[in-house]
């Protein structure tokens, strides 16, 4: 797994690469954290678009980050083009509060 | 038609044999000659059982889990198991969402994705014992898929 980081306006980006299961999710948890809270941003996009592997763990960490931005009244986007994944997202009822793009552009305007 | 074949595997409780033992289950089920998308749902289905002997079965103590696949026909057949603290109440830890530890933000849909992605699960459990998930998966024949 691995990761970058970039910051438009008051939105933390953190793009995904590799495979985000029960191993990885527990690091990178506590770096997303780290980042949203320490740069007192007001917004999260997940982009998922570089992941080849995700399973329910993934639910729990995109779930976990969608609370946290709840809390500060900001949004949570997800860009992923993978339809194996939009299955899991899609079953787990997380597509119905969480908004989901295919590019950073769409979230991004103006 | 595939000739029966068997394979076991066995090792450490530790998070990072999730994709260990994942890719072996997938590697080993690339004799059916399997579409894309039947091996990313074997590969998510394996993740999650052994996850869960790690997270809740053994509760990060070292233990080991146990992979017993078999391929015959067009089938395989996967069993993961762990002789970990077992479930209580099996019918309710595979309702979708239902997880007994929320603070590590699991998310209750393990049982529901391989479920889901696999074409049959059972659930054996006894509390102190431990716990042996078998999965079924069907792949499409290669003359239907053509
Ligand atoms: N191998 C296991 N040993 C003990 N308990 C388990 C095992 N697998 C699952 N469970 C129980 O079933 C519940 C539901 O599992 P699952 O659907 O994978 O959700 P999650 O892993 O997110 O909690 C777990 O929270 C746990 O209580
Ligand atoms: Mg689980």
């Amino acid at each position: 797994m691995r990761f970058s980081t970039d910051t438009i306006k008051d939105h933390l980006i953190i793009k995904l690469e590799g495979e985000l299961d029960h191993h990885t999710s527990e690091e990178l948890r506590k770096k997303i954290d780290q980042l949203y809270f320490s740069n007192n941003l007001l917004n999260m996009v997940l982009d998922l678009r570089g992941l080849n592997f995700m399973d329910s763990s993934g639910i729990g960490l995109i779930m976990g980050r969608y609370k946290n931005c709840k809390e500060r009244k900001g949004n949570l986007s997800i860009i992923s083009t993978n339809p194996h994944i939009e299955r899991i997202l899609k079953m787990s009822g997380l597509l119905k509060i969480v908004n989901l793009y295919s590019s950073i552009d769409e979230i991004i305007k103006g | 038609m595939v000739e029966r074949n068997y394979m076991r595997l066995e090792f450490l409780s530790k998070s990072n044999n999730e994709s260990f033992a994942r890719v072996v289950v997938a590697a080993f089920a690339s004799q059916l000659d399997p579409t894309i998308e039947e091996l990313s749902d074997i590969k998510t289905a394996v993740s999650e059982a052994v996850t869960n002997s790690i997270i809740h079965g053994y509760e990060y103590k070292e233990g080991m889990v146990i992979i017993e696949a078999t391929i015959e026909d067009n089938r395989i057949e996967i069993i993961v198991e762990d002789k970990g603290k077992g479930i209580e109440d099996i019918d309710k830890a595979m309702e979708p969402f239902y997880t007994s530890k929320p603070d590590l933000e699991r998310s209750g849909m393990g049982f529901t994705v391989m479920e889901t992605f696999m074409d049959g699960l059972e659930v054996e459990s006894q509390v102190g014992k431990g716990t042996r998930v078998k999965m079924i998966k069907n792949f499409k024949s290669l003359s239907d898929r053509e």
